[in-house]
């Protein structure tokens, strides 16, 4: 039986840390394609990467209910290490999440599952934590939309390969729709619902 | 009593994680209101409650705060608000628009132009943009949901027809993003312009009626208006009277009981660094300015 004396740390500063941590995610979702680094970091525990586990720390609570792919829900210690530094409840159902963290991005749902928000409240959709291979390296992908001027251009090694193709229903769906979050190690892109891939090159 | 008496800026670390996850959905959905359980703050409704606890939940220890009301630096609003934030958060705080990384404001955009390492939180006392048309929560909701703004176009139509030009000319509805429809907040119609394809992310925070809402960068803001009566920004015609500025907005100000007056800029920050440049408007009267000018030239 682990105890908490054997759990990985949370942040040493609780409050700058997650201050800082957020205003990196808000740049990311601010200027979507655009890479931002995590700069505090706690602990983390079996697949979570540590800038997933940052924003862990930073954004969820017992009132944000989490979804995890198989392996991350196949490892008691990241269960342990979620419920104890953040309290969020663990749920089965896709399309009541909050969030969403996916380490296997191959095996990641159709993202019809996950919640889209209605039409009155499209705030109330799940943002998919998914963390990638690389956000410096890879095909190439160009972005448009708000936040972006002009065309941002991404290098990502990312799985499911075809993630651009399917975020494509945000462009029927919208206003409602899937906020993606892409997370490599340190590294943070995030992809609103807003942003239109124009290219994928090689 | 030596442990301090609040959190870093005030707000606890619950209160500003829901508050985080309202502003990524805002920036995630641009113009559309995200609701959020506003709190109390030690300072009445209406003195921008809302821009503060949205300030509260970005500002870190290394940003620099301005605060504008009216666009001046020095009114009790501003001054209250910088004190509260150099006290609860020990972050430094200016008045240079072009030094802050975070500005909150009260109605005005700064004249001088944003650029993308900063954060415009505004103060919103009512975020609906068709509140006054239509009384009821649920139906706005609907109308937003359905993109369903033709009773904010026969608004401004009535205008026309009652004056002969659109007369609203403050909280001048926009389209953002081609989807939704906003409020600006009550700035002057002059600022509209200032919105649109900005490289600086703005951030809207009502509190009292627990809303927060956002501009992502580089984003499309139109303000509404009509092909044969196209969106005029309006400035009264004078120039600043202390600096001389001929295309900055103006607040006028009544000098004595016979109906004299002074047109002056709003953004105080904006004249002043005119006047330290050297612009001297018809009623300057500032010989320590000119002094101070002449012994830099000699």
């Amino acid at each position: 039986m682990t105890t908490i004396a054997e759990l990985p740390p949370g942040f040493a500063d609780k409050v700058l840390s997650a201050q800082s941590t957020f205003r990196s995610v808000m740049d990311a979702m601010a200027r979507p394609g655009s890479v931002q680094r995590i700069v505090p970091m706690a602990g983390t525990a079996g697949p979570m990467m540590r800038g997933t586990a940052a924003i862990a720390l930073t954004l969820f609570d017992h009132d944000t209910p989490l979804w995890l792919d198989a392996r991350m829900s196949d490892s008691s210690d990241v269960l342990k290490w979620l419920k104890f530094h953040t309290g969020a409840p663990v749920v089965q159902d896709t399309s009541i999440a909050s969030f969403a963290l996916i380490s296997d991005g191959g095996a990641l749902p159709s993202l019809e599952r996950f919640a889209l928000g209605t039409n009155e409240y499209p705030d109330r959709s799940t943002t998919v934590i998914i963390q990638v291979d690389a956000l410096d390296a890879g095909p190439s992908f160009e972005l448009r939309g708000p936040g972006i001027d002009g065309v941002a251009t991404l290098r990502a090694s990312i799985k499911p390969f075809d993630l651009f193709e399917r975020l494509r229903i945000n462009e029927a769906l919208f206003p409602r729709g899937i906020d993606v979050v892409l997370v490599a190690d340190e590294a943070v892109v995030a992809i609103p619902r807003t942003t239109r891939i124009v290219s994928k090159g090689a | 009593m030596n442990a301090p008496a609040y959190n870093f800026a005030y707000l606890d670390e619950q209160t500003k994680r829901m508050i985080r996850r309202a502003i990524l959905k805002a920036i995630a959905i641009p113009g559309y209101q995200v609701p959020f359980a506003s709190r109390e703050m030690p300072m009445p409704y209406g003195w921008g409650t809302g821009g503060v606890q949205v300030t509260a939940a970005i500002l870190g220890p290394q940003d620099v705060l301005k605060v504008i009301d009216q666009g001046s630096d020095d009114t009790t609003n501003a001054i209250s608000i910088r004190k509260f934030f150099a006290k609860t958060a020990g972050v430094a705080t200016t008045t240079s628009t072009d030094h802050a990384t975070v500005i909150q404001t009260r109605h005005r955009i700064p004249e001088a132009s944003l650029h993308e390492s900063q954060v415009l939180v505004y103060q919103v006392p009512i975020p609906e943009p068709l509140r006054f048309l239509e009384p009821r929560e649920t139906e706005t909701r609907r109308m937003h949901a359905l993109a369903e703004y033709g009773l904010m176009h026969v608004k401004l139509y009535e205008d026309i027809a009652r004056f002969g030009h659109i007369a609203t000319a403050y909280a001048y509805p926009v389209k953002v993003n081609a989807r939704y429809v906003m409020d600006p907040s009550p700035t002057p119609k002059f600022d509209n312009p200032k919105m649109d394809n900005c490289p600086a992310l703005q951030l809207f925070g009502a509190g009292r009626e627990k809303r927060i809402y956002a501009i992502p960068p580089y984003t499309q803001v139109v303000s509404l208006d009509f092909e044969d009566h196209p969106f005029e920004p309006y400035r009264f015609n004078a120039p600043c009277a202390l600096c001389g500025a001929e295309d900055s907005y103006l607040d006028e100000i009544v000098t004595d009981d016979k109906g004299s007056r002074m047109f002056v800029c709003s953004d105080t920050d904006h004249c002043e660094g005119r006047q330290a440049a050297g612009h001297r408007g018809a009623l300057s009267a500032a010989p320590y300015k000119d002094k101070a000018q002449g012994e830099a030239n000699g």
